[in-house]
């Protein structure tokens, strides 16, 4: 098995030409001088990035307000779910890897549930329930929860509820690494427990929460099954470019898709490397 | 004993989070659709108990033959992943040494750090009618006219296999990693042919990553959305499309969770079975993904 037969070796090319096929397409249509992205080839252009809309109808992405809209409204969803993720995620991790108490195991099994319910249902269950909460309260207090209707805030939620498992995971295994031996010599050279925290235990987890909020807001960026169910009127971007995609096809959603594409390869390769200096 | 209390509270509060994410974003909600499903509207605003909207899902042809077509092309697209997959898988574990390992592996990895949108996007311009394939096959003369290759089965399960590999891919990887290559050669000197050694001693040692992507696969398939609705057109009807029209555009809740709990009831037996029928425990198997 050591000699890889040439038509494995084919097979090999053809399976990454098959992987790298679609992505290629996109970025190189995101430069046609068309108002449609299909072959054959009209010309390179910028058109689609910074077109002020005179040759196509449509302006360039990056002075189109419907995408600088859309992409400012995923970094109001991501930033928050990244932050909320670091911190309950190190505070679960915590009680996981260092806490003793009755049905600790359950509790470790329940967090691993969000992960096996499908992104719609754990949707349309947010927003049924918070519903419900929000005309409960709205009868008893007179007055209107615009926060728990379908917007941003619900999408937060809605994102944190199965991200946090990442999250807790991520910095767990971090955390189970850690030589306590180390917070003991800090406890016995005199520090007080915050401070041993500050300069011992966290700067030990940092590229856990550094990798586990840039997971954290990768997947945010990215989701689409549960924002789809829980968004009001200002949509994230994977919403917009669905609902443009839908409506035809345009090179204008090239261009975002391969700004999206460069944003998430930034992210990837901060995180590969933050996860490289780990070990 | 003054520290009892003081830890106890301490406990409590690092608790807190964790219960208040479980509790009010998984199990209340949960609890309210499975309520809302078995409730029935009678007036404006008035619900009494009933399994009507169950019932309505087994009477109205086209909501269980698209449950079922879901089911089905889910396992279908499983299977042809895991076929896919396996040579990758053991390419990657066992014949790349060192950088060349690792470049195969993140290869596999960059695509899908790319939002399912962009990479439906790009199956969508190689597919379409005037799109780059139909375009090539009248370049070299394999076809006069343009051809449609999006809007049908093939062209969404094609899109589903595509978006399940590398979560496929990782898992078997990591089974044949810890495969003794003596194990192999012993194979091999007792008489096996490859097709031997491959049934009888491979496979058998990669069953724990095959159970792992499989499960993975197919929960992300039968909860996708956007693939079958973008490529199958008015052809895709996937399960997930219903829930989602019962919920927005119809605004029938009831229905809409009763939906909710199938594909949830649907999802959880598959694994559960996937897990029974390989002696495989949930915990582990995620362990390995």
């Amino acid at each position: 098995m050591n000699r890889p037969s040439l038509s494995w070796k084919l097979y090999i090319a053809a399976f990454y030409i098959f992987l790298f096929a679609p992505l290629l397409v996109v970025a190189i249509f995101a430069f046609d001088a068309s108002p449609f992205p299909s072959p054959p080839w009209r010309g390179f252009t910028l058109e689609w990035f910074v077109g002020s809309g005179e040759t196509f109808g449509k302006p360039g992405v990056l002075v189109d307000p419907i995408w600088i809209d859309t992409i400012l409204n995923s970094f109001k969803v991501a930033i928050p779910v990244a932050l909320l993720a670091v911190v309950i995620g190190t505070v679960n991790a915590w009680v996981l890897e260092r806490a003793e108490f009755p049905g600790k195991t359950f509790l470790s099994m329940m967090m691993l549930w969000p992960l096996v319910i499908p992104g719609v249902v754990l949707g349309i269950s947010i927003l049924a329930f918070f519903s419900r909460v929000a005309n409960g309260l709205e009868d008893w207090l007179q007055t209107d929860l615009d926060v728990l209707r379908p917007g941003l805030p619900l999408v937060v939620l809605g994102q944190l509820s199965f991200i946090l498992t990442i999250s807790t995971l991520i910095i767990a295994a971090r955390l189970r690494k850690f030589d306590r031996s180390l917070e003991e010599a800090a406890f016995d050279l005199g520090a007080s427990r915050v401070r041993v925290l500050r300069t011992v235990t966290l700067p030990f987890l940092s590229p856990a929460l550094i990798g586990a909020g840039l997971v954290a807001l990768l997947m945010s960026f990215e989701n689409f099954n549960t924002t789809l169910m829980l968004v009001g009127s200002e949509a994230p971007l994977p919403i917009t470019m669905y609902g443009q995609m839908r409506e035809g096809a345009s090179p204008a959603i090239n261009a975002v898709s391969l700004l999206l594409m460069l944003g998430v390869g930034g992210i990837a390769s901060v995180f590969a490397l933050t996860s490289k200096s780990e070990r | 004993m003054s520290r009892k209390p003081f830890q106890s509270l301490t406990l409590f509060l690092l608790l807190a989070p964790a219960i208040l994410w479980l509790g009010l974003l998984i199990v209340l909600p949960h609890l309210e659709i499975l309520v809302l499903s078995v409730s029935e509207r009678v007036a404006p605003r008035v619900y009494t108990f009933g399994f009507g909207n169950y019932l309505e899902f087994f009477t109205e042809p086209l909501y269980w033959r698209t449950f079922a077509r879901t089911a089905i092309m889910s396992i279908l697209v499983t299977a042809i992943t895991l076929v896919l997959a396996f040579p990758i898988a053991l390419y990657i574990a066992r014949v790349a040494q060192g950088r060349l390992k690792a470049m195969l592996l993140l290869l596999c990895l960059l695509p899908f750090w790319v939002s399912e949108l962009v990479r439906t996007l790009g199956w969508m311009i190689l597919l379409r009618e005037t799109g780059v394939i139909s375009y090539m096959l009248r370049a070299v003369g394999l076809a006069q006219q343009p051809v449609e290759l999006l809007y049908n089965d093939g062209a969404v399960i094609l899109g589903l296999v595509y978006g399940g590999l590398l979560f496929m891919i990782v898992p078997l990887a990591n089974a044949l990693e810890s495969l003794e290559p003596s194990v192999v050669e012993a194979g091999f000197d007792l008489g096996g042919s490859r097709w031997t050694v491959l049934r009888r001693i491979v496979i058998p040692h990669a069953m724990p990553g095959i159970v792992a992507g499989s499960i993975i696969v197919f929960m992300l398939t039968v909860g996708n959305f956007a693939t079958p609705v973008l490529l199958g057109g008015k052809n895709g009807l996937w399960f997930t499309e219903q829930i989602y029209a019962q919920f927005i555009t119809r605004f029938n809740w009831p229905q809409g969770a009763a939906f909710g709990m199938l594909l949830l009831m649907l999802s959880s037996a598959i694994v559960w079975a996937g897990l029974r029928l390989t002696g495989q425990s949930l915990g582990s198997t995620l362990k390995q993904a």
